[in-house]
């Protein structure tokens, strides 16, 4: 009895390592606000990097920069796959498309579709048959559809929704909702996660499953993951590298264990009262961090 | 004749090699195994085993939820000789490290990397244990210990085992013999470390066949397997009846959708304990209350309909023309609705065994038209001696005996035990084993006698039975099924042996209550905060004094509280299978019983609570007592 994928989440050729998307001094205002001020930045193939930083810090917005949904003033951002592609004009479904997936802060699902729709809904971007065909369902759009719903299925698995694979999303809890819509993102096969916020507002048993599921999306398929958090506890446990921003600038980057003793992002971002940074997340997620640090 | 359990396995496979032996809701689908592949992913595990180095000697423990592998695993041992044990997966650590040095253990089967990391966690403190083979790989890739292995990896090695052998299995498996030890069985003592009963081969066999015999069952029916295989209920079910009759074991998704995939399966059979049952009325009950006013009316004219029906049944007289008109509309218009709804329109029958089940329950699903008989026995008799006959059924009795088994009461009252499907022994414990079986006979450690039908009526456990004041003898757990009829309370403690008069602990059913409140607007925070709501004890106050107006005076209950926390196997005041501990919770509850015999209008707690993950914390609360009117 053979368990797991059949096919794999990631879509990426590179090896681990290899920059996988590059933002080149990316400038972004809103009128007279300045958003992002001049950022450079590497994601690296099969790393999970956060990104942290106060309210207002430009965390989202540079998300947003990258999947397409705002177009930076100044500066550009490239996709690595084999060849290099500009993304910084490109159409948010045409960097979906190349492989660049994410999930949003306030959730954004079909909340009267079922879980399953949902999650086929991300699955549709790699669907090559037309919508005749589609509506006829026969032939090849048949086998498309069963491949997506196998594919779909181990999403399913993955993220342990078995229960609810039925129920509308908007029956759903908070904490369910989060974990559907990053199922959705996981379909379109990405080589890159963007989350922002995964587990925001969530209990710490909720918490602790999204760690678990951050890290075996990381892991066991290769993916690449950005994301925004602010549990420090978390992003302290899971991260392999980590980027600070303050007022759109980068005022810090490297290993969880730099950040934490570098003095200008101690200061800037957590004040001075240095007690306010945990060192180590808590004890009782402790089996959660295998492979990590 | 087959002798053995994997004897009935290699039977099957070799009659009826395309039939349908297991399903598994995998993927949303449900996906068949014949019993020909059923058969060899058996013989390459085995065959496997034997080549990492398993000997006869030894046992596998196996841990997981209800999954094909697993009972693979438990007759992979057996095939070549060696027994299994199946271990509960929210045993604590202290207990899993006893049952696995206590008993031989020497490969431990695990469903993922829950368990993996427990196993990992007390390593150092096993010893001769060969390998932990897990068969769900996810999250388990980066694990590099090398006594780690993935289930299929053991029957690659199986099949190159049997390149080498070929035939060798066949010939192991014509050696089993009935007297083989099967399995090893916990029982849950209510102190100290789990006992081990050894059973046979044999006493699985005959046990399935005695029950077989009573209620046959088809080798078309279908059967859901959602309790835990550890415990000796599914072992009979599964593995005891399935493989002697044949019959289709399904197995859900995950234990989320259990209620989901009975529906879609629709079993012909069904074993559940208490609680199972007593949730199904509770969800009955709430569902009707939130749905429309003429469903509502609907419900409350087909009930009592219902429950006129069974109570005729029970007395086994012939219902009039104009009940049997009535009867038929209720059960069109309602019951079929409902048994649909629940997955139990094609049961044929049910039973209920574990401990004992309220009457009200009883009396709620035969006036659905449900089939449900009690069943008793211990895991030390294979999990069954006595059970109702169709058509005999009277729910303050368990029922006559099955076949080959005779029953006696001694001067004490307590119920003495006998058949081919008794226990060898407790595996390497001769003091427990020469208290319980004495002169061949299984002292069962309950109190109970035969009444003017022969059948068996169960008071409780010798020694819970209780002396009230005046002088009669009762059940508190008579008592506390009452109460727990009602769908706002989930688990009840009765006092009052040793006391002028009966009280309560009680615990609110959390769900059922928490949407109670809801629809009463009132606010709450947690468990603790809900229960103490004065909305909630009268709530409660209303079912206590319902159930109160059925007993004799003396047995009613004068003051309750609600319980700031649900009890709960993790402090040991539950066994594994719900049971109350009632000794241990007696002594942790001192305080809140000495309140309950006080004047005192409520009670200080100040308690150490224990997680699942070993992590303990503090509550500091204050409890409401709640005084009653008995007529005394």
């Amino acid at each position: 009895m053979q368990r797991g994928f059949t096919s794999g989440l990631n879509s990426s050729h590179l090896e681990a390592g290899e920059t996988q998307l590059k933002v080149d001094n990316v400038r972004l205002n809103f009128g007279g606000v300045t958003a992002l001020l001049d950022i450079n930045l590497e994601v690296r193939q099969s790393e999970i990097l956060a990104i942290i930083g106060p309210n207002g810090a430009g965390k989202t917005s540079l998300l947003n920069c990258i999947s397409g949904l705002y177009n930076p003033q100044r500066g550009r951002i490239f996709y690595l796959n084999g060849n290099e592609h500009e993304i910084t004009r490109m159409k948010p479904h045409q960097i979906a498309r190349l492989g660049i997936a994410r999930s949003f802060q306030n959730i954004e699902l079909f909340r009267h579709m079922s879980v399953l729709d949902n999650l086929l809904s991300g699955a549709h971007v790699h669907m090559h048959s037309s919508l005749l065909s589609g509506l006829i369902y026969w032939g090849a759009a048949q086998r498309e559809h069963i491949q997506f719903r196998r594919f779909v299925e181990d999403i399913i698995d993955l993220l342990e929704i078995e229960a609810i694979r039925n129920n509308t999303v908007g029956s759903l809890s908070y904490g369910l909702q989060k974990r559907v819509e990053m199922g959705r993102a996981l379909a379109m096969r990405p080589s890159i996660l963007l989350l922002d916020e995964p587990m925001a507002g969530m209990n710490s048993e909720e918490k602790e499953d999204m760690a678990r599921f951050i890290l075996d999306i990381n892991e066991e398929h290769g993916v690449t993951i950005v994301l925004i958090e602010h549990d420090m506890g978390v992003v302290m446990d899971i991260s392999d590298r980590i980027v600070v921003l303050n007022f759109g600038q980068k005022i810090g980057e490297g290993t969880p264990d730099e950040v934490r003793s570098n003095k200008q992002v101690v200061e800037a971002y957590l004040g001075e009262d240095k007690s306010a940074f945990p060192l180590k997340y808590g004890q009782s997620e402790g089996n959660n961090n295998n492979g990590k640090e | 004749m087959p002798e053995t359990l994997p004897q009935f396995l290699k039977q099957h496979a070799e009659e009826t090699p395309d039939k349908i032996a297991i399903r598994l809701r995998d993927y949303g689908i449900w996906q068949a195994v014949s019993w020909k592949e059923y058969y060899e992913h058996v013989k390459y595990f085995a065959l496997g085993l034997i080549d990492l180095g398993l000997v006869p000697e030894e046992t596998i423990a196996i841990i997981g939820d209800n999954r094909p592998e697993w009972i693979m695993a438990e007759l992979a041992a057996q095939s070549v000789g060696a027994k299994s044990i199946g271990i509960y997966q929210d045993s604590v650590v202290k207990e899993m490290i006893y049952i696995f040095n206590h008993a031989d253990v020497s490969f431990i089967v695990v469903e993922d990397q829950e368990q993996v990391d427990k196993i990992l966690e007390m390593w150092d403190e096993l010893k001769g244990i060969k390998k932990v083979i897990y068969y769900d790989p996810k999250g388990l890739r980066n694990y590099t210990e090398d006594f780690l292995l993935y289930f299929p990896v053991i029957q690659d090695l199986g099949r190159k085992y049997e390149q080498a052998n070929s035939g060798w299995f066949e010939e192991r498996l014509a050696q089993g013999r009935e007297t083989d030890l099967a399995i090893l069985s916990t029982t849950s003592g209510t102190t100290g470390d789990p006992k081990l009963a050894m059973l046979t081969h044999k006493s699985m066999i005959s046990m399935g066949n005695n029950l077989m015999t009573v209620d046959p069952v088809e080798p078309d029916d279908e059967f859901v397997s959602f309790l835990p295989l550890a415990w000796i209920g599914e072992q009979m079910m599964c593995m005891s009846c399935g493989l002697q009759i044949g019959f289709t074991v399904n197995f859900p998704e995950e234990p989320e959708t259990v209620q989901h995939d009975i529906r879609e399966i629709g079993p012909q059979v069904m074993f559940s304990p208490p609680r199972i049952w007593e949730n199904l009325v509770s969800q009955v009950q709430v569902k009707i209350e939130d749905s429309t006013w003429f469903k509502q009316k609907l419900y409350n004219w087909a009930m009592p309909v219902g429950y006129e029906m069974a109570d005729l049944n029970f007395r086994k007289e012939k219902p009039s023309f104009r009940m049997k008109v009535k009867y038929f509309l209720a059960d069109w218009l309602m019951f079929q609705e409902i048994k649909d709804l629940l997955g139990l329109r094609h049961l044929k029958r049910a039973y209920t065994g574990g401990a004992a089940l309220g009457p009200d329950v009883f009396r709620f699903f035969h006036a659905l038209g449900v089939n449900l008989k009690q069943i008793y026995g211990q895991t030390e008799i294979n999990g069954i001696a006595v059970v109702h006959r169709d058509g005999d059924v009277k729910f303050q009795t368990v029922g006559t005996p099955i076949p080959e088994t005779d029953i006696q009461i001694d001067e004490s009252g307590e119920i003495l035990m006998r058949s081919p499907a008794m226990m060898e022994g407790f595996y390497r414990n001769p003091e427990a084993t020469t208290e319980s079986l004495i002169d061949g006979w299984l002292h069962s450690g309950d109190a109970g006698y035969f009444d003017e039908d022969g059948h068996l009526i169960v008071i409780d456990r010798a020694k819970d039975v209780m002396t009230l004041h005046d002088g009669t003898k009762f059940s508190p757990q008579f008592i506390e099924n009452k109460l727990k009829f009602s769908p706002y309370i989930k688990e009840a403690v009765v006092f009052g042996g040793d006391w002028p008069f009966v009280t309560a602990m009680i615990n609110i059913e959390f769900p059922n209550v928490g949407k109670w409140a809801e629809n009463n607007q009132i606010a709450y925070t947690t468990y603790t905060d809900l229960a103490q709501k004065p909305q909630v004890y009268k709530l409660v106050r209303e079912h206590v004094e319902a159930s109160n107006a059925d007993l004799p005076p003396a047995a009613r209950i004068q003051r309750f509280l609600l319980l700031h926390k649900e009890l709960d196997a993790d402090d040991a005041e539950l066994t594994r299978t719900r049971k109350v501990r009632r000794k241990l919770v007696a002594q942790r509850y001192e305080d809140i019983i000495s309140a309950l015999y006080s004047h005192s209008p409520h009670v200080e707690v100040d308690q150490q609570i224990t997680y699942q993950d070993g992590r303990t914390a503090r509550i500091q609360t204050r409890l409401a007592i709640d005084t009653l009117e008995t007529g005394e």
